[in-house]
């Protein structure tokens, strides 16, 4: 059993975790130089300028913190005290709207493209400018224009997971297999029943392809978006916990944030398989 | 001649151009009638345009000159009259069996329920020996399960001619064989018209009525055409037994290795292209009794050339 690559390829990640800890553990228990000062001084100053302790929460510090997270995600306790589940849930749902408007979008328009060389040159330049613009960059442009902070941050998301689903769609569209066309050209098959029962398998693979890509940057984004609107989000939540000075609370954000973003890219690898058929 | 053609390729050429504002011609005024329920091969080397007469046949792609007429009408593109076995089978792999067959059903019988389009389907499949396999899709076969799904899909719409390019080609001699069988047997029982590209002598040999022999490209042409003379319930087992069996397949080879390029080189000098040399390759009759003692003479093969 031993030799099963999966379980060694397991044993390994278990070891390579434990020593990440243990370096966490011994780099943040180390005490630093003190200096004396005034009772009431060293108080606002913590245990870092008085005992010497590190700033910096060890590895039982974050566990600690993202159990008691765990145990009670969905509190609400006013405006800037609200449960990681709560924040989470902000964000997911805001990555929700944006990306289903851009797939509503994407996905007819790269049909489009794919399905027309005058309007893939004609689009192209458009596309080639647009696509490398930080999604940020529109944030001054969407809060002026829309001039609600929560619909522009849907916004950003939606011109962000926008481009990697219109290209692939497009290219997808574009290189279906010559034999297939012509295969329904030769049954007489009609445009509707061609593009949705020829093209759209065909180029399913590749257009879920570019939806896990937008998936990936749209909740790359999302963490920076709500960092300018604020008012929730688990963007927000780290910002508001950086001025909090809680790195415990913003090393257990990091980590929801990055466990959150594996969950949403597996969804998707998932269903690329379900769409994905060898020849 | 006396029976109107099914199809009748009619002055068809096709040229390309070329760099520098020449044009290639792959072919230029070919002309080929296929009756209806005549099984026709085309043989020749890679490049004499095969491919591009099966097309056009299909409709694929337009002739630069001429016309192909179905039943007295000209086509003007892919229809179901004319059902393509592609070389490289062109399956849908996202569907079953079943659907990629019921595809080209209900393409062709838009109005018909579910349960008929099915049965249709069904039948053809077993038709092509693939019972039991309905539920599987294209990757779970081998080569010439893929390529017998390809030839029901195409019967499946029973269309007026079969066009088939080099459908076998792909696949090894064991299971070639077995399919070239069943499209026999398959194209006898139904009567089907079929047109067929090959490189395969011996394929041809077997299957087809009628050998149209191709000259190198470019600019190719119908050198002849070929009547089988092996009788019409041949069996692929004791073919070689046949006395018509080597002069008709060493015309062939010698055609394919020496005439299709010196004749591509310099035609016939009262060649006509409507009308090209109808020849039925075969061996010499046996000598009425008494039997005679050179033996060499009786194997010798002879020919007969027609006059169309």
């Amino acid at each position: 059993m031993i030799n099963s690559l999966p379980l060694r390829a397991g044993i390994l990640s278990v070891v390579l975790f434990g020593l990440f800890l243990l370096a966490w553990h011994l780099a943040v228990s180390g005490t630093g130089p003190t200096v004396e000062m005034d009772p009431a001084y060293a108080a606002l100053m913590g245990q870092a300028a008085v005992q010497g302790k590190s700033a910096m929460p060890g590895p039982m510090d974050v566990a600690a913190t993202l159990w008691g997270h765990l145990s009670d995600p969905f509190y609400v306790r006013g405006t800037n005290d609200m449960g990681l589940g709560i924040q989470l849930g902000h964000s997911i749902l805001r990555v929700a709207l944006g990306y289903f408007l851009a797939v509503a979008v994407a996905i007819p328009v790269g049909f489009l493209i794919g399905m027309s060389p005058l309007m893939s040159r004609a689009l192209d330049p458009f596309i080639q400018v647009m696509k490398p613009i930080s999604p940020l960059a529109w944030m001054p442009l969407a809060l002026y224009t829309i001039k609600d902070s929560g619909l522009s941050a849907i916004f950003v998301i939606f011109i962000c997971s926008l481009w990697p689903m219109l290209i692939n769609t497009a290219f997808g569209v574009a290189s279906v297999r010559k034999e297939w066309l012509n295969v329904a050209r030769t049954l007489e098959v009609g445009a509707f029943r061609r593009a949705f029962l020829v093209i759209l398998p065909a180029a399913a693979p590749t257009i879920l392809t570019g939806m896990r890509i937008s998936i990936g940057i749209a909740w790359l984004v999302i963490v920076a978006a709500e960092m300018l609107v604020g008012g929730t989000g688990i963007g927000y939540f780290v910002w508001n916990e950086w001025n909090n000075l809680s790195i415990t609370n913003v090393i257990t954000a990091i980590v929801a944030i990055g466990v959150v973003g594996m969950i949403l890219d597996q969804i998707l690898a998932r269903i690329a398989r379900l769409v994905s058929f060898p020849e | 001649m006396t029976e109107k053609p099914l199809i009748s390729i009619e002055a068809v050429a096709r040229r390309y151009p070329a760099p520098g504002g020449n044009e290639t011609v792959i072919f230029e005024d070919l002309w080929l009638p296929i009756r209806r329920g005549e099984f026709v091969c085309m043989i020749g080397h890679s490049g004499c345009g095969k491919t591009t007469v099966l097309n056009i046949l299909a409709g694929l792609e337009a002739p630069s000159d001429g016309a192909v007429i179905v039943d007295g009408r000209e086509i003007g593109g892919p229809s179901l009259d004319r059902a393509v076995i592609f070389q490289s089978h062109a399956l849908l792999p996202w569907r079953t069996v079943l659907g990629n067959v019921a595809f080209a059903v209900k393409s062709r019988w838009p109005a018909k329920g579910k349960d008929w389009i099915e049965k249709q389907a069904k039948r053809f499949i077993s038709l092509v020996g693939l019972e039991g396999a309905e539920r599987k899709r294209p990757a779970e076969l081998s080569g010439g399960m893929k390529q017998r799904v390809g030839i029901a899909r195409a019967l499946s719409i029973e269309p007026k001619i079969l066009l088939m390019d080099e459908p076998f080609s792909a696949l090894d001699a064991l299971t070639r064989g077995t399919l070239q069988d069943e499209v026999r047997r398959i194209c006898l029982e139904t009567g089907q018209t079929t047109f067929m590209i090959t490189h395969d002598v011996d394929e041809a040999m077997y299957l087809a009525d009628r050998i149209v022999l191709m000259t190198n490209g470019p600019n190719a042409h119908v050198a002849e055409i070929v009547e089988n003379p092996l009788p019409r319930d041949r069996s692929r087992t004791d073919l070689h037994r046949h006395p018509h069996y080597y002069p008709l397949r060493n015309h062939l080879i010698d055609f394919l290795v020496t005439r299709s390029r010196t004749l591509r080189d310099a035609p016939a000098a009262d060649r006509d292209p409507r009308n090209p040399p109808v020849v039925r390759p075969h061996a010499a009759p046996e000598p009425v009794a008494p039997i005679s003692s050179d033996q060499a003479s009786a194997q010798h093969p002879s020919m007969t050339r027609r006059v169309p």
